[in-house]
């Protein structure tokens, strides 16, 4: 009977319930990380001193960022840039939706157009690409809407007139640029969605374009949606390349004109690298929330909605 | 489930009159790249009918299923369903390739179930079965709403409408996808090992609701190893392997008296 002896004793006749067998928690001494100690000592020393030093420097005019940071000069500086931010990602997201689409066609001209497109705007600076907006009127000087070749003309107006609003640039380099690389990360995202249900909704007799509009785009969301994100953070940034346009509309091209006369370098970097990071910080937490909602796809949010209807439904049939 | 209710509104019987055929290949060949998937096809469903194939892995049936519906086109041979060429228009002795939008409007009446599913996962099972009525066939969402619940009610998960897939078992998920299929009322369903994905225990229930089904008198194409559901509901039953149809004939006699040795191989192999 050796092997019933080596069974756990709880199995003995008239065991106590489970609870009142339960042993004392273990109280022990935990390893000390005494590493870990020294380190944040360490670190925290000479972050103080970095600190310090950047506080006390007297190349620094502290009274002068205080000055400026609130400046109706620079908040509408701070409200241009995230305006800027906001409509070149609406261009850049919309844009590469139907360059993704197009690129992944079966029409193989559709999809050349979408590879030639990516290819430039991909291949090109974007600072270059601004400068090179910005200066379009040296290449074409008049603007003509009407068929090439024809002689047929709508009507034309100077370039310089259409070029001359920063905001019209900025959608033209920036937002032409983001397109190009949104197109690969919608593609990415289109192609993340499996192929069963492709063969699913044409076996429905669905038609190509049905299926990518509320099969495919609709779940490669899930994956495209956090990763646009993150590029809407890196556009915010990239705006600040618009102050070499000149004009001072964004943040950053406000605060090099106002320091190219007072040569107060220093405390105005400093404003604009603060109003940055408080903008980025505020899109860092939406990106969280964001990323929770549409990563856990199919957890919380499915499940409420599905109670929420089906209580409806109950309400209405007793109703 | 209840019993009694039928699966399907109105059994086609016009194409049954006719006497024509509701599937037809004839010397169907596939190949992917060198590899040929199907040598040579010849078989028929006959409306109403129940057409089992069977076989081991790699034999083509999965392969033949799908063009049916024209999901994999054929290299050679003719495919009908209920007298069309599946994919192409024939004019004098010309083919000529189908747009998308007409392959689509021919698949719409073909019912497909899939080994994994395929439930749509950002939409509930009445907005799964629900979504190509409306889309497709432009039924209004009030009657396609009615339609769809009724459908789901019948595979016996009218307790389930506003459950997204990923809360519900596999056997509730084929059903769903099974009820998704009927909602477009189709003249033809393939079913694609309907129960391989599944749980032993979960088997059953979709096999259920696939016998309501066959003898509500749905023309069904169904490629499975459930011997025992072949020999129940199959009017007819064919062995593939290596591309060919090995033996083919009433389960009588293919599955309890075969022919043919490789079938009588497989059997031993299955039953055992």
């Amino acid at each position: 009977m050796a092997t019933a002896q080596g069974q756990s004793p709880s199995a003995g006749a008239g065991s106590p319930a489970p609870t009142d067998t339960r042993p004392e928690a273990i109280k022990a001494i935990p390893v000390r990380h005494w590493g870990r100690w020294i380190s944040a000592v360490v670190v925290i020393y000479l972050v103080t001193a970095l600190i310090y030093s950047f506080i006390k420097s007297p190349n620094v005019d502290w009274p002068v960022v205080g000055n400026y940071l609130f400046k109706p000069l620079v908040l509408r500086g701070v409200a241009l840039t995230i305006e800027l931010t906001f409509v070149c990602m609406v261009v850049g997201a919309v844009g590469g939706t139907i360059l993704a689409v197009m690129r992944l066609s079966a029409n193989p001209v559709l999809s050349w157009i979408a590879w030639v497109y990516i290819w430039f705007f991909r291949g090109t600076p974007v600072y270059v690409q601004i400068i090179l907006w910005g200066n379009i009127g040296v290449l074409y000087s008049r603007f003509y809407a009407g068929l090439p070749f024809t002689g047929l003309s709508l009507g034309s107006t100077n370039t310089g007139v259409l070029v001359n609003h920063v905001i019209v640039v900025a959608i033209l380099a920036l937002g032409l640029n983001e397109a190009a690389y949104a197109a690969e990360l919608v593609r990415a995202g289109i192609i993340s969605v499996d192929a069963g249900q492709t063969e699913a909704a044409s076996s429905l007799g669905m038609s190509p374009t049905l299926i990518m509009r509320r099969i495919v785009l609709p779940q490669a969301m899930r994956v495209i949606i956090p990763t646009m994100g993150n590029e809407t953070i890196s556009m915010l940034k990239t705006t600040s390349l618009l102050a070499v346009l000149g004009g001072g509309v964004e943040l950053f091209g406000r605060l090099q004109i106002v320091y190219s006369q007072t040569f107060q370098i220093m405390p105005l970097l400093i404003v604009a690298c603060m109003w940055y990071l408080a903008v980025t910080t505020v899109l860092t937490i939406g990106q969280i929330y964001l990323e929770r909602y549409f990563g856990k796809g199919f957890g919380q949010k499915e499940a409420e909605a599905a109670e929420k209807r089906a209580g409806r439904r109950a309400a209405r049939a007793h109703g | 489930m209840a019993d009694d209710a039928t699966l399907v509104a109105a059994p086609v019987v016009t194409d049954l009159a006719s006497g024509q055929p509701m599937v037809k290949a004839e010397q169907v060949w596939k190949s992917f790249g060198r590899l040929d998937v199907l040598k040579g096809i010849d078989f028929e469903v006959m409306p109403q009918q129940t057409y089992v194939l069977l076989g081991p892995s790699g034999g083509g049936k999965s392969t033949l299923l799908r063009c049916i519906n024209h999901l994999e086109k054929i290299n050679a041979g003719r495919l009908w369903v209920a007298g069309e060429l599946m994919g192409y228009r024939q004019r004098g002795a010309v083919l000529h390739e189908m747009k998308a939008r007409d392959v689509a409007k021919q698949r719409s009446t073909i019912g497909m179930v899939f080994q994994r599913f395929n439930l749509f996962p950002h939409m509930t099972a009445i907005e799964n079965v629900r979504e190509s009525p409306i889309r497709v066939q432009g039924i209004s969402r009030k009657q396609a709403d009615k339609e769809a619940e009724e459908l789901l009610r019948r595979v016996g998960l009218g307790e389930k409408l506003d459950t997204y897939p990923a809360q519900l078992s596999g056997g509730q998920q084929q059903r769903v996808a099974i009820a998704r299929a009927l909602a477009m009322k189709p003249k033809l369903m393939l079913f694609d090992e309907p129960t391989s994905a599944l749980d032993p225990e979960l088997v059953g229930e979709v096999l259920d609701v696939m016998k309501q089904l066959a003898r509500d008198g749905m023309t069904m194409v169904v490629v499975t190893h459930e011997i025992g559901f072949a020999k129940e509901v199959a009017d007819g039953v064919a062995l593939m392997d290596g591309g060919v149809i090995v033996e083919k004939g009433p389960p009588q006699d293919v599955l309890v008296n075969p022919k043919e040795e490789r079938t009588k191989v497989f059997l031993s192999k299955v039953l055992a």
